[in-house]
């Protein structure tokens, strides 16, 4: 048995030895690890894909603001004016960005979600699962597999640095999310295990440095509109990934860097508002608004 | 969360907007509700810092007052619980505090029912809590086991006394912590188990000699 894996270059080495897929890998240490069947760490990932499922239809019916009033109906906006005028990428574009903002202004109107990695960059990954799964008819198996992959993308970056706004910036929750997002559908896509960890370095390094700076100290603006963003991102070093575009520098020192930009990040700029979006004379005139009630 | 695994990265199922304002708001009321022992006809709730100033836009008001009336995190009537039937049955009040030598997530919750109760915790991040206080007692309650609570009069023997029971029921006991508030006034003692106390364990610490109280506290659903 495995012991638990650290680094990117151990979990390729591991796949290649064993012949197997990072969901294979995964899911086999979680069920040694809590002493339960594999079936099981199925199920439970199987429950959070099926909320994930139901957050994007409770966002899709929804125009309700979130508290602040500041975010809420954008999903909808983007729902009338696609059906109006179809977007240039076409219906699988459409969805992503529509998922990711559904479940996205789920959360910041006190919807049910699931934090994926955080609850700030909670539309991230389910949305391209879900719209990709939809566009080319992946099973429920194929849907488990690609949320595990994620899963363990997001555990072995989580190794060397806290996904956590406070912690490292916004690169370590919406950034994270986007390079997990990448390693699912790559995945799904069939890609080959370097290739699947070759989208996430391609994803993470777009995105170093990241800030978190939420007006009024919520988790909407920017946070909400980030999701579809980086949800597309994720697309981006997918298919650069699948066409064996290779990050010049391994995945393991990606995360290095990203570990350290988080802690050379000024304190200011890591969810505290007080720099940033936050101080922008209209996010000042908005929390004092806010925080007059 | 030092060692995330790989269901910790893909959950929890949670009402938003956040881990450490919504989410551990809840599990700080529900830890509390499981200290007081039952459900609560009043209590006061003293936001400190962060949670002062963000708590209304992140629903923390809510999520305390709903753990209280002991909802879960992922329980969809947290969004509307002032409005719910559910929170008629009690009174409460929130105060908003800043007070920069508390942590930046705290809360005091002043619980009023059969009993009375005051007990304070931090949100710690990623929806991880502490319950640092209960009454006078300093405690580090994490909701991660379950734990049997005691005050006692401080005098010699007392902890053997306690923990011999647990010995003859085979149960280990993951951690012991004690705080008093004078020599041979009041003490606390906090015991978190693996595995779990039937009754007749907690039945008969109660009846010891100088136990003042015993309360068991189950452990927070992950
Ligand atoms: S900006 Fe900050 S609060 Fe918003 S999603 Fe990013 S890390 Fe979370």
């Amino acid at each position: 048995m495995n012991s638990n894996i650290h680094t990117f270059e151990r979990l390729k080495e591991l796949c290649a030895e064993r012949n197997m897929r990072i969901y294979e890998i995964a899911q086999e240490y979680m069920s040694v690890s809590n002493d339960i069947p594999i079936k099981e760490v199925r199920e439970f990932t199987l429950k959070s894909l099926n909320a994930m499922k139901d957050a994007i239809k409770c966002g899709l019916a929804s125009n309700e603001p979130s508290y602040s009033g500041m975010c809420g109906n954008d999903c909808g906006k983007v729902q009338i004016a696609f059906d109006l005028h179809p977007p240039m990428f076409g219906g699988l574009f459409a969805n992503i960005i529509k998922y990711a903002l559904a479940t996205s202004e789920e959360n910041v109107r006190m919807g049910r979600i699931v934090a994926c990695p955080t609850a700030g960059s909670c539309g991230i990954l389910p949305s391209v699962i879900v719209a990709v799964s939809e566009y080319k008819n992946y099973s429920e198996e194929e849907q488990i597999n690609a949320l595990i992959t994620g899963g363990e993308i997001g555990r072995v970056i989580s190794q060397k640095l806290s996904l956590a706004g406070a912690v490292a910036g916004c690169q370590a929750e919406c950034g994270v999310a986007s390079a997990m997002a990448a390693a699912a559908v790559c995945q799904l896509r069939g890609g080959t295990v370097p290739q699947v960890i070759s989208a996430v370095a391609l994803a993470l390094k777009n995105i170093l440095g990241l800030t978190c700076d939420p007006v009024a100290g919520l988790v909407e603006v920017p946070c909400v509109k980030r999701n579809p963003f980086l949800a597309v991102h994720a697309i981006t070093a997918c298919e650069l990934a699948l066409a064996n575009v290779k990050s010049v520098i391994p995945p393991d020192e990606v995360v290095d860097a990203m570990a350290q930009i988080g802690s050379l990040m000024s304190p200011m700029l890591k969810e505290s508002s007080q720099a940033g979006l936050a101080t922008t004379k209209t996010g000042l005139k908005i929390k004092k608004k806010l925080f007059k009630n | 969360m030092s060692n995330p695994s790989l269901f910790d990265i893909i959950s929890p199922i949670m009402i938003g907007p956040s881990s450490s304002h919504t989410a551990g708001a809840v599990r700080l009321g529900l830890l509390a509700r499981n200290i007081f022992g039952e459900t609560p006809q009043e209590v006061t709730f003293k936001l400190y810092n962060s949670y002062a100033s963000t708590g209304k836009g992140h629903g923390t008001d809510k999520g305390l007052l709903a753990g209280i009336l002991g909802l879960k995190v992922d329980d969809i009537r947290i969004r509307h619980i002032f409005d719910s039937k559910l929170s008629q049955s009690l009174k409460y009040n929130f105060e908003f505090i800043q007070d920069f030598s508390r942590h930046p997530n705290a809360v005091d919750m002043y619980l009023k029912g059969s009993h009375e109760m005051f007990i304070s915790g931090d949100s710690v991040g990623a929806g991880e809590i502490v319950i640092t206080r209960i009454n006078s007692f300093n405690v580090s309650l994490t909701g991660e086991y379950n734990t049997l609570i005691l005050v006692y009069r401080d005098k010699p023997g007392m902890i053997s006394a306690v923990t011999s029971m647990f010995q003859s029921k085979k149960l280990n006991i993951a951690s012991l912590d004690c705080d008093r508030n004078a020599r041979g006034k009041e003490a606390s003692m906090v015991i978190c188990v693996d595995g779990d106390l039937d009754d007749g364990v907690v039945n008969s610490i109660r009846e010891m000699k100088d136990v003042y109280f015993v309360t068991y506290v189950r452990k927070l659903e992950k």
